[in-house]
């Protein structure tokens, strides 16, 4: 029996073969290590993100978030619901606010799952992972398992929007969360505590319709980054991970600059920290390749 | 109370800040915003809003329908929260500005070619379709949003990126065919459309 349990909402990027899947891998891997089991919400579906809106309006919107609470109260019960993506964990805490504070719309919402023979119960607490890391372990219980430390690596912390607003991470400013810096330290490496970007918004789901005005946004990222002397940038958000690395060249091309750093994952940082390759770190995931990480992982 | 009174208030009553009370997700909250800006300055993409949220808000009150309906304006919104995490008076402005992109998406009276409401549309398609999203077809579906000609120019500026993406295993050929989904599509689709029928009975008339 592991020592900690939740039920797992992964998301539509965090499966095989999709944008995300080393997050997907190396949480796993991060999660064998911290010994926690998740347990998958069985026949989860899409929150709709953070662009859903516009074609589905709200009650529509919510109640695909209500089925997955539905369907995990159902099926993972008893269990807190772990969402490693931030767009997944805000649409479905949202939802779960919102239907606690509107009885209409709970009421509503209950008639629309009941096409699909479920029902909501609401009373599920939702947390994202990087909550269970610093507040369910915590760092010190973190930091005394690394059998890898980090050593020699200058990382930039980016948390990025969602992960951090409008919900964030208990006892965190929203202007300038510490707990990935710190987590980054507790790992053995250096963390660029004064990185001014480490919130700024990345454009989101708009890199993809509005690429010119995000990729303004994300060449600032990654510049501060290099500002900072910065060896690679760490973040807990598919979303940001994926625009900040993917569009490095297309950004080069554009502005003239010669921009290549790796973007990581937090639990990729963790995975290498105690001691596993770079392989179960997913590090054969990145465009841009994390070495010195790759160094760590094999030595 | 007069006739004439009754008939003035008639007259002057600013029916579109009812309605946006009425139709827009956390719309109720318009009235609360005193005109400070925050929000304005803290929005990442601010320079490219024609009528920054504040501005909406008081357009909003002042019954400029068309004006912020039809307005580009709320389609540049990110979605990072910026604006409610400083608004002093805690308006849930993000929510507010996707409750007006919707309610004037199904109004019709979006500007055309908007690419956040085509896009949009094309998300929440794709998603409908198995329950989850099929990135491929998403990210094929984009490049194709203008047509067959700027498609085939859009997939090749690209192909470079596909081909990293699918090296590194974060894309699958495979997605094309079928590809992720629930099981229980034909619940997850009825479930859909059930809510969008009472939410749809909700919606107040306005003249």
């Amino acid at each position: 029996m592991a020592k900690r349990e939740y039920s797992y909402y992964p998301g539509c990027s965090s499966q095989k073969g999709a944008s995300s899947s080393n997050l997907m891998k190396s949480v796993d891997t991060m999660c064998e290590e911290l010994d926690i089991q998740l347990n998958e919400i069985p026949d989860w579906n899409c929150c709709s993100a953070s662009i859903g809106y516009a074609s589905g309006s709200e009650l529509p919107r919510l109640t695909l978030s209500a089925r997955n609470i539905a369907l995990s109260e159902e099926h993972n019960k008893n269990q807190e619901i772990v969402a490693t993506c931030a767009a997944c964990w805000l649409a479905t805490k949202e939802a779960a606010e919102r239907l606690k504070e509107d009885e209409t719309m709970f009421k509503e919402a209950n008639t629309a799952l009941a096409e699909a023979g479920l029902k909501l119960q609401n009373t599920t607490p939702i947390k994202h992972m990087a909550e269970v890391i610093i507040e369910d372990i915590g760092l010190e219980e973190i930091k005394a398992g690394v059998k890898k430390p980090l050593e020699g690596i200058k990382i930039a912390g980016y948390v990025g929007c969602q992960t951090n607003r409008p919900f964030g991470i208990a006892g965190e400013s929203f202007e300038n969360p510490m707990y990935l810096d710190n987590l980054v330290e507790s790992l053995g490496a250096d963390a660029c505590t004064s990185y001014e970007k480490k919130v700024q918004c990345c454009g989101g789901a708009l890199a993809f319709s509005e690429p010119e005005k995000s990729q303004e946004m994300i060449k600032g990222i990654i510049e501060a980054a290099y500002d900072n002397e910065a060896d690679m940038i760490a973040t807990p958000c598919p979303l940001c991970q994926a625009n900040v690395e993917i569009y490095q060249d297309q950004i080069n091309e554009k502005y003239d600059t010669k921009f290549n750093i790796p973007v990581v994952y937090y639990s990729q940082l963790i995975s290498v920290a105690y001691g596993r390759s770079a392989s179960d770190a997913a590090l054969d995931g990145q465009l841009i390749k994390a070495k010195k990480l790759e160094d760590i992982a094999g030595k | 109370m007069s006739e004439l009174n009754k008939a003035m208030i008639e007259q002057y009553r600013n029916s579109f800040l009812s309605e946006v009370e009425a139709n827009v997700e956390e719309g109720e909250w318009v009235k609360m915003c005193m005109q400070c800006g925050v929000c304005s300055g803290s929005c990442p993409l601010g320079k490219h809003w024609a009528h920054p949220p504040q501005e909406i808000f008081m357009m909003i009150r002042a019954g400029k329908r068309d004006e912020v309906l039809t307005s580009d304006s709320m389609w540049m919104c990110t979605s990072c929260y910026n604006c409610i995490v400083r608004c002093p008076r805690e308006l849930p402005i993000t929510h507010i500005m996707h409750g007006l992109a919707t309610y004037a998406r199904k109004l019709g009276l979006v500007p055309q070619n908007q690419p956040t409401a085509k896009f949009a549309e094309i998300f929440w398609n794709n998603m409908m379709k198995k329950g989850r999203v099929n990135e491929l077809k998403l990210g094929l579906s984009l490049y194709f949003k203008d047509g067959f000609g700027p498609g085939i120019k859009e997939a090749l500026r690209n192909k470079d990126l596909g081909m990293k993406m699918m090296k590194a295993k974060r894309m699958a050929a495979s997605e094309f065919f079928g590809g992720h989904g629930v099981k229980d599509v034909s619940g997850l689709q009825k479930m859909i459309k059930k809510a969008q029928e009472l939410e749809d009975a909700r919606m107040k008339k306005f003249d």
